[in-house]
């Protein structure tokens, strides 16, 4: 035990995992969106509600069919995936042709939708959802203790995205992606089913958000506002890492979740609004983001 | 004229409102390396683009060992055996020299194995690990060329291949065009240089205000050479 500026070491590296899980969400949530917006060049607002429809998928499994945790962290994915795809086949393709705040507008709209169903159904006082028997326990390490859940989400979280990394920057359908988002014409002439690769990568991205939300359903209430608290913040980190770019979004996610948790130790009062202005900051310097590629 | 590979009639195409090309006719005999001649400007790219499936609207026909492509999708194009090598070269700058070679899928067999790739163009092979884009000009050209080349694919559309090139380099990519004719690919190539044009090719096909205007064999290209200066404004 220690105290640094009379902050004690519990509350420092407390607040430093808490700031360590968001930042595994915002990564999560804002790699899915860095692929979207590179192949699709839609800026998909439906993120955060579909980050909610994972954890309450977990919880319809858990509540209606008896499936716990671990299906439903296979089974979530899936399923809001396909509901994502039916969405890029019956909307978002019509709207490749146009500007980007077509795509915005329509994304916005369904998270609106969306929601209000949600909260039709379940109500917005959040249901609850238990953490698996498996990672119930925790570590004590001495200067603090480390819940076996919480753990279980920094590692799964950084499994996810270096597997996602890798996908799409050594295999040879990432190639594919990475050229499809470059010159999608030329790609198509080589003869590669451009359009379908749209739609799976779309449905992807919509697994990762859905994914994220069963990871969240046992530490946050399953609630239908839950994806629209977030969301605001994973847009925030996208746009410092730089749009599309997928290296900068997982860095960028787990370094803003570490530095919000360290300005609620230091100086709580800005806790809410540091990433934010980082954003103004990084947008005044590089106008890209930090990862990002000049357009 | 033997079979032909290719063969376009009446072909109309249209970039928004502008009427771009107005009644193409040509066919690309089977083994042989045609060209489209013509100024900047009189609709070569657009008729590469009209095959390929990548323009907004065209009207008309091209058939492709009789099979008609217009409304298809550039994929299902590609997927008969057409490869394209645009003039822009489209060097992806997010993939390594390597991965941009080997990006277009082999859709049949007959195409160069990537030893003989590397044999035409060894610098490829050196520069393997490199960014797409951090080639030179000339070897952005050959990797354009060269990775249209082992997808089976037997017509090849070049699009002004020597463009901005050094003459060592246009050179290059002339003994590589010859040989792969000796192969047995049929090539259509979009040129502006008829010198090095008459160096490659059997026929000629001069475009003008995107119709083609004059048929000239290769064998009478010198007696017809103060007509062609004529076309291209040299």
């Amino acid at each position: 035990m220690f105290t640094l500026l009379g902050i004690s070491s519990q509350a420092l590296f407390g607040q430093l995992l808490i700031g360590l899980i968001n930042g595994a969400f915002y990564a999560i949530l804002s790699l899915g969106l860095a692929l979207i917006f590179g192949l699709l060049n839609i800026i998909n607002f439906t993120h955060g509600a579909q980050y909610m429809m994972g954890a309450f998928v977990a919880w319809l499994l858990l509540s209606y069919a008896g499936l716990g945790y671990w299906a439903a962290l296979l089974i979530a994915p899936i399923v809001v995936g396909v509901t994502g795809i039916v969405v890029e086949r019956l909307f978002l393709r019509r709207l490749y042709q146009l500007d980007h705040l077509y795509g915005l507008l329509l994304t916005f709209g369904l998270a609106l939708i969306l929601e209000g169903v949600f909260r039709q159904m379940f109500g917005v006082s959040g249901l609850p959802y238990q953490i698996p028997a498996e990672l119930s326990d925790g570590y004590n390490l001495g200067f603090m203790f480390l819940p076996k859940y919480r753990a279980w989400i920094i590692l799964i979280s950084l499994v996810v995205c270096i597997a996602t990394w890798l996908l799409i920057e050594k295999t040879k359908l990432g190639s594919y992606l990475r050229a499809a988002t470059e010159n999608p014409a030329l790609v198509r002439a080589f003869g590669i089913n451009v359009p379908l690769m749209i739609t799976l990568t779309y449905g992807f991205g919509v697994a990762l958000a859905a994914f994220a939300g069963v990871l969240a359903a046992p530490i946050y209430q399953v609630s239908p506002i839950m994806g629209s608290n977030l969301i605001i913040v994973v847009f925030a980190v996208v746009v410092i890492g730089g749009m599309g770019s997928i290296l900068g979004s997982v860095v960028t996610g787990f370094a803003l979740g570490l530095i919000e948790g360290l300005t609620k130790v230091f100086y709580p009062e800005a806790s809410s609004t540091a990433i934010f202005i980082i954003m103004a900051i990084v947008l005044l310097i590089k106008p890209a983001g930090l990862f990002g590629r000049r357009a | 004229m033997a079979e032909a590979v290719l063969e376009v009639r009446d072909l109309h195409a249209f970039y928004g409102e502008s009427h771009v090309l107005h009644g193409m006719n040509f066919s690309v005999p089977k083994g042989e390396v045609v060209t489209l001649l013509g100024r900047n400007g009189v609709g070569k790219t657009t008729t590469m683009r009209a095959i390929m499936g990548i323009l907004g609207r065209c009207v008309g026909s091209i058939r492709h060992r009789g099979e008609e492509l217009i409304g298809l999708a550039s994929e299902k194009i590609a997927r008969q055996g057409i490869a394209y090598c645009p003039e822009e070269r489209g060097i992806f700058a997010s993939l390594s020299v390597k991965e941009n070679l080997l990006l277009p899928p082999v859709i049949r067999d007959g195409g160069l194995t990537l030893d003989e790739v590397y044999e035409l163009f060894p610098i490829l092979r050196e520069r393997g690990a490199s960014q797409g884009t951090k080639l030179s000009g000339g070897e952005q050209q050959m990797l354009a060329i060269a990775r249209i080349l082992r997808t089976g694919a037997h017509l090849l559309l070049l699009d002004e291949p020597t463009e901005g090139l050094a003459p060592v380099i246009i050179q290059q990519i002339g003994a590589t065009i010859r040989r792969l004719r000796e192969r047995g690919f049929t090539v259509l190539l979009v040129e502006q240089n008829f010198h090095f044009a008459a160096t490659v090719a059997d026929r000629h096909y001069v475009v003008e205000h995107g119709q083609v205007v004059d048929m000239i064999p290769n064998g009478e290209i010198a007696a017809n050479e103060d007509k062609l200066k004529t076309y291209l404004g040299v």
